[in-house]
């Protein structure tokens, strides 16, 4: 599989595409905010990184005692990635983007780049990937970005705990992507009152401001199907006809980066097409959490209340029923419910808003020790959530005139400034 | 080569053990009655997707958790010391003599598909690459412009028109299908009858010993080469995209081409 999820996620190889030098001097060649999110960065605009790096796989015992439901046998605790230096130098947590695990192929780009660079890497799964759900999730609800701080605190903690005599670290810093660029600045809020870390720079890439509207806003790319979200089987297997046709009319070798440049120079989807494709991507991620969360919880949304699944029980079903639920009704049926339930005051309307960079603008704007990095075509920001990011950060809010959502984070430059982020002022205190 | 031998071997040893773990059935507790989902199928009226034929799920969801403990606790260990002992390059090296090796594969399947150009440049890479590129050690041919074609006798039938049938999971090998299976079978005989053929331990006394050798060298260099690692993702339904993507590569890439070549 090497990280797969779905043909799409081949896709997300990297391709060997000429590089257009553009006349804006910014050389990420990908013009389409779609295209750019599927296909990435091009091999040959990343930068070289060592072959061999020191790393160590951790599986973290954050809340001791957890149940674990058979179907999970294969969970042995939280996962992250560690690369390590033999000197003194800073460490850096990194957060996965919504539905990733700690071995995110963007993940570990990031991570050799900072490992070059001289950093200590921890990299942690988001919270709303299965594992962390299993794992380190108290609540075992994701998407509460106060609660999924507090769980990120302490799995960072543990992390920190396990590591802590093997190496030497100088300064703490923090930086994450897309949901989990959102959640590094909860995150750090939450640090300023704990202190363990003392954060000394918070980097958020391609972060959503309003979660519940990024969501939607990926939603509604899936509504522009013919039939809309709920017809995605068919337009499933229509662009996977479409797909194999294309590959039996070309004179391709293989399924392999020629094959998929392809696909994107001979424009065969078309823009919505894309468009569907990656919400039916972001879908099924979706799935995954609400599976997971569902089991944890026995809470007879998706999976029959009070059955348990063996590790070889067919799951196909809840596969095909969790990808055809949205966001807004896991919201609305699952996810609200369950905090209104603790906070029986709290309406829709102020938990939409506590689910935003905005809840916590005032701490943002005084402290320095953010910044960010977006694009200006990342669809899942509106018009005004970039604008607002810009005035929130000035001259911290670094905006690329193209790359989409993540698209560009492998490339170079991009990598490059990140590196940059944490060097200036942020190294040894 | 002898995969055959080494391989009956390992594949004997891997269907008893994932036989005996297979037959640990798990016994009945009182649990609460339970309660419908508040989501269930019936409501969506929508084609499935990512779906492929898959009657022996059990056995095959057994196997693929199987494969998971074999890597764990055999497999990926040797596979890690091999790494940790061995220096990339020559790593790479050894690398190259298998893929070369398995060249003859590449070829005499492409020969099957009667597909001229491409048997002439898989011909073409597996002399440049033996002589030139040292025993496969390097891989001028690439550079020459001569790509690699990746066949095997599973492409074959399936070129041919057969039908893939139900999805399989091997023990050790991992994700395949009846079909597949079969063809494995065929390019291992193939190999094996090249092998005998040839016989170039003969003259040491020793060339049992030697090929055990070669053989577990070979497996262990695979294992190296390919980076999946079962339930490495954390997603729930890996299973069913492991499938997916298994079966839908391999349609898509045996399948007649519509245009001449």
């Amino acid at each position: 599989m090497k990280h797969l999820k779905l043909l799409l996620i081949v896709c997300l190889i990297l391709l060997p595409l000429p590089s257009l030098a553009a006349e804006d001097g910014y050389g990420y060649p990908i013009p389409g905010s779609y295209e750019a999110t599927i296909l990435g960065t091009p091999a040959k605009l990343m930068p070289e990184f060592p072959a061999n790096m020191r790393t160590r796989q951790l599986e973290l015992d954050v809340i001791p005692d957890r149940e674990k439901p058979p179907i999970f046998f294969y969970d042995q605790g939280l996962r992250c990635t560690f690369a390590y230096q033999e000197k003194k130098a800073p460490l850096i947590f990194l957060i996965a983007g919504a539905g990733s695990s700690d071995r995110a192929p963007k993940l570990l780009t990031m991570m050799k780049a900072f490992y070059q660079a001289g950093f200590h890497v921890i990299t942690l799964p988001s919270p709303s990937h299965a594992n962390f759900i299993i794992s380190a999730s108290r609540s075992r609800v994701p998407g509460n970005l106060t609660e999924d701080a507090e769980d990120l605190y302490r799995a960072m903690e543990v992390a920190w705990n396990e590591v802590k005599g093997d190496i030497e670290v100088s300064s703490f810093h923090l930086c994450g992507y897309s949901l989990g660029g959102t959640q590094a600045a909860f995150v750090a809020k939450l640090d300023e009152e704990k202190r363990v870390f003392n954060f000394q720079k918070v980097l958020m890439i391609n972060p959503s401001v309003s979660l519940y509207g990024s969501v939607t806003r990926i939603e509604d790319m899936l509504k522009q199907i013919p039939g809309g979200s709920n017809k995605q089987g068919i337009f499933f297997n229509r662009m996977l006809s479409k797909f194999s046709q294309f590959y039996r009319y070309g004179n391709f070798v293989a399924i392999n980066d020629d094959f998929l440049y392809s696909i994107y120079t001979e424009g065969l989807f078309s823009h919505e097409e894309t468009g569907g494709l990656i919400g039916l991507t972001y879908r099924i991620n979706l799935a995954g959490m609400i599976f997971a969360s569902d089991v944890m919880t026995n809470s007879g949304y998706v999976v029959p209340k009070n059955r348990v699944l063996s590790p070889t029980d067919s799951v196909f079903n809840y596969f095909l029923v969790s990808t055809h639920l949205s966001f807004i009704e896991y919201f609305n049926e699952y996810f609200y419910p369950y905090f209104q339930k603790n906070r029986p005051g709290l309406t829709k309307q102020a938990f939409v808003d506590s689910l935003s960079l905005k809840s916590i603008e005032g701490y943002l704007k005084s402290s320095p020790k953010f910044g960010v990095m977006t694009n200006e075509n990342d669809f899942i920001l509106s018009k005004d959530e970039l604008e607002y990011l810009r005035q929130l950060f000035g001259e911290r809010a670094k905006i690329y005139p193209r790359g989409g959502h993540l698209g560009n984070l492998e490339y170079k430059d991009n990598l490059a400034y990140m590196v940059n982020f944490f060097k200036l002022q942020g190294g040894t205190p | 080569m002898t995969v055959t031998r080494f391989n009956a071997q390992i594949t004997c040893l891997a269907l008893l053990m994932a036989l005996s773990l297979a037959g640990c059935a798990t016994t009945g507790r009182n649990t609460p009655a339970e309660v419908p989902a508040m989501h269930s199928i019936s409501e969506f009226r929508d084609q499935n997707f990512a779906e492929v034929s898959d009657p022996w799920e059990r056995f095959n969801r057994n196997m693929y958790r199987f494969n998971y403990y074999f890597d764990k606790f055999v497999f990926l260990p040797v596979v890690n010391s091999y790494e940790f002992v061995t220096p990339t390059f020559v790593q790479e090296r050894i690398s190259g003599i298998y893929n070369n090796l398995a060249e003859v594969k590449n070829l005499t399947n492409s020969l099957f598909q009667l597909k001229a150009t491409e048997s002439v440049t898989t011909l073409g890479r597996f002399v440049t690459n033996s002589t030139l590129g040292l025993g496969g050690m390097f891989d001028p041919a690439t550079r020459f412009g001569l790509e690699r074609h990746e066949e095997d006798f599973g492409k074959t039938l399936g070129y041919w028109g057969a039908d893939s049938g139900p999805y399989l999971v091997l023990p050790i090998f991992g994700p395949s299908s009846v079909r597949d299976t079969g063809g494995l079978v065929v390019d291992t005989g193939i190999t094996y009858g090249i092998y005998a053929g040839i016989d170039p331990f003969a003259h040491t006394g020793n060339s049992l010993a030697i090929s055990s050798g070669i053989s577990t060298l070979e497996a262990v260099d695979a294992r190296h080469q390919q980076s999946f690692r079962y339930y490495e993702s954390g997603y729930p339904f890996e299973y069913y995209m492991v499938r997916f993507i298994y079966h839908e590569k391999r349609e898509i890439e045996s399948v007649k081409p519509l245009t001449a070549d």
